[in-house]
């Protein structure tokens, strides 16, 4: 589904990913970690297509295409995903509003039927449940006045009705208490299916935990520094990230 | 100061001298506020007041005052909602034989004219016309003032409560054209009023309203204003306003139209326990300038003031915001807000924005402020990231800011119009995406 080849990118002038290999199949969860400053979220934003990250060199290639030459909102309707570690706020265009215009986007673009508000509300009535999700967030402003916790929920929501292939999940266990780290996990892992496939950016283990990866990565200076299954995540946890660093000084980055 | 208008003899005097004569003491009104007129004449960018919106072409136009009420049929459509709540005023003139008012039960709603020499309401008119809108020092209500010769009176009987929202529209159709209203909202009564001043004509005419609005003790008015004048109008209008004791007064103005506009609101609370909200909405395009200047005025103590004012501004479109805040010695315990916030969509668009709080007292709850942004590449980043094409986040993005003011409107078919209006601004966007 998604092949990342050499990727370099960076932001001001500033190489951040200095060559990311990774191969990303269907029906797989991958969990990337890393310590502040690795490049995980770069690797997340440049996914997405956010503008301020500039592309160096190497290739994405999603689905047989060229990933890097899609703007963001085909990415988006091509079924790239990224659910951001800082959901923005829209005021004044309400989550039902916000949500159906971006569902009935996508289905024009695969050629699909519209829906109408009220086909629209049955839908989101039962994905909300995804979330555990009440009909009061659907009439209030996207993310205004949420809660960290709504806030991230609310980005699972999104992902519930537009139902990507590629979910990206940037930090999004940041900020968020036990009760709704649960929730939003339960969420996620209500939408994994042997189709699509999900990218965990975290920093902790903690989120690993609730969703459980098929392959860890994780990047240190730019680079995938290490790589394993999930029991990399709890040695992580237990060693800390300068186990990694060690690696890195003892034995150099393994061969990308 | 003497401009260049009003050195020789100009249409308005040659106009003022045709009208018909009234009651006495209307008579010395007019007179008086001629007098005023002709010393004022047009404000000048000279005038702090007027610095930032140039009213001289105005003066040059010439415009030939109406002075007498058309008879023409025509269709004036009304909101759903005011069906039977409708008064129409073409060009300054009240037509009763294109109002509707079989829903108005208690309520007055006649020709302001008439009411001077109607003996059931001449005291109340008497006593309150040119009271709150005084032309003393500005030569555009003392024009509106002098040629007074129609408009609407509307008064709510003290305990009566209007159920359906009275909508007044005026029309405009050419020349120079004097829309009056005076509104007295008696002890506990409640309504709803909204003013749309329109135009069926793309032309240049002048329109220069004034509306003067008393709401008595524990008396509640609702009241929205919609102008939407051709593009090639000038419009010129006031609001002033006095509220009574644990009264409230929320209006909100919709500015659209017009190629020049100007509005003054201004809303005096000289009793304890009023409240009151000013809000207000200018969407300006290419070639059209907007100007608010609000003067939210606290004199007692226990009074609450809300003001949210947005712009949205395109192409080479020019706004001005001047609201001021007074809190008068003794206004203890006043709760004021100001907000004006812009929305730039071009790099030709230019706001001059300037919200004032003056306090005179020390135990207030005070804050006001300003903002003038452009679209944020974030928030359009989010969208996109959603799969809304850039263009189609940008107009959600606008829209949204609209929605802030738009979306507290109580009347639905004013909601509906406006955010219609609003995406119809916006290129290549289908209205029906953004419905609920």
């Amino acid at each position: 589904m998604l092949e990342i080849k050499n990727l370099r990118a960076g932001i001001e002038g500033r190489e951040i990913l200095k060559g990311i290999n990774l191969t990303v199949n269907k029906g797989e969860i991958h969990a990337i970690m890393g310590p502040n400053g690795s490049g995980k979220s770069t690797l997340a934003k440049v996914l997405a297509g956010h503008p301020q990250y500039e592309v160096l060199g190497g290739e994405v290639i999603y689905e047989g295409r060229n990933l890097l030459e899609m703007p963001p909102d085909e990415r988006a309707r091509e079924g790239v995903f990224m659910a951001f570690q800082y959901p923005i706020e829209v005021p004044g265009v309400s989550n039902a509003q916000f949500l159906r215009l971006a569902y009935n986007e996508k289905r024009k673009h695969l050629g699909e039927e519209e829906l109408d508000p009220l086909e629209f509300k049955d839908l989101l009535k039962e994905r909300a449940k995804v979330v555990e999700m009440d009909a009061s967030f659907m009439t209030r402003s996207v993310n205004e006045n949420f809660s960290g916790g709504e806030k991230k929920r609310n980005e699972i929501l999104q992902m519930a009705v537009l139902e990507p292939k590629l979910a990206v999940l940037d930090e999004t266990d940041s900020g968020l208490d036990i009760d709704a780290l649960r929730i939003v996990a339960n969420g996620v892992n209500q939408l994994f299916t042997p189709a699509n496939a999900i990218i965990v950016v975290t920093h902790y283990q903690r989120l690993l935990n609730y969703i459980v990866p098929h392959f860890v990565h994780v990047l240190a200076d730019g680079r995938i520094a290490r790589e394993g299954g999930k029991e990399l995540a709890l040695e992580l946890e237990a060693k800390g990230y300068d186990w990694i660093k060690t690696v890195d000084k003892g034995a150099g980055a393994p061969a990308n | 100061m003497v401009t260049e208008l009003v050195k020789s003899e100009n249409s308005y005097q040659a106009a003022f001298r045709s009208l018909r004569a009234t009651v006495a003491w209307l008579d010395l009104v007019r007179n008086s506020a001629m007098d005023r007129f002709e010393h004022l004449g047009f404000p000048s960018v000279r005038e702090e007041d007027w610095k930032y919106t140039n009213f001289s072409t105005l003066a040059k136009e010439e415009f030939v005052p109406v002075t007498s009420g058309s008879t023409e049929a025509r269709e004036i459509e009304s909101y759903p909602e005011t069906a039977e709540t409708h008064l129409v005023v073409v060009d300054g003139f009240l037509r009763e034989d294109l109002s509707t008012t079989t829903g108005l039960g208690d309520v007055v709603a006649i020709d302001l004219f008439s009411a001077v020499e109607d003996a059931r309401y001449n005291k109340i008119v008497r006593k309150y016309l040119a009271r709150n809108a005084g032309y003393h020092n500005n030569g555009l209500t003392a024009l509106n003032t002098a040629f007074l010769q129609s408009g609407v009176f509307l008064w709510i009987p003290k305990n009566v409560k209007l159920e359906r929202p009275l909508q007044i529209t005026f029309f405009a159709e050419g020349g120079a054209n004097f829309p009056r209203l005076l509104v007295v909202a008696e002890e506990n009564s409640s309504a709803t009023l909204i003013e749309s001043f329109v135009s069926s004509n793309g032309g240049k005419y002048f329109t220069n309203a004034t509306a003067e609005i008393v709401v008595k003790d524990g008396a509640q008015l609702e009241h929205y204003r919609v102008q939407r004048e051709s593009n090639g109008a000038y419009h010129v209008s006031s609001t002033s306003a006095e509220l009574g004791r644990s009264s409230r007064y929320d209006t909100t103005s919709i500015n659209l139209g017009a190629q020049l506009s100007r509005h003054d609101v201004s809303v005096v609370m000289d009793h304890e326990g009023a409240e009151t909200a000013v809000d207000g909405l200018y969407m300006v395009g290419s070639d059209q300038h907007t100007d608010t200047h609000s003067v939210i005025d606290h004199k007692q103590p226990h009074c609450t003031s809300r003001q949210l004012y947005k712009g949205i501004l395109d192409g080479n479109g020019r706004a001005v915001f001047n609201g001021k805040v007074f809190v008068r010695e003794g206004a203890q315990k006043t709760d004021a807000q100001q907000t004006n916030k812009n929305l730039l969509l071009s790099d030709k668009a230019r706001v001059d924005t300037k919200p004032q709080l003056e306090i005179y007292a020390d135990d207030v709850k005070c804050a006001h402020g300003a903002a003038v942004g452009q679209i944020d590449p974030e928030e359009l980043f989010y969208l996109e990231a959603r799969g809304i094409d850039p263009e189609l986040g940008r107009n959600l993005l606008t829209y949204g800011f609209a929605e802030e003011v738009i979306g507290k409107i109580k009347i639905d078919s004013i909601r509906s119009q406006l955010d219609e209006f609003v995406l119809r601004q916006l290129v290549s966007t289908d209205y029906a995406d953004f419905t609920d």
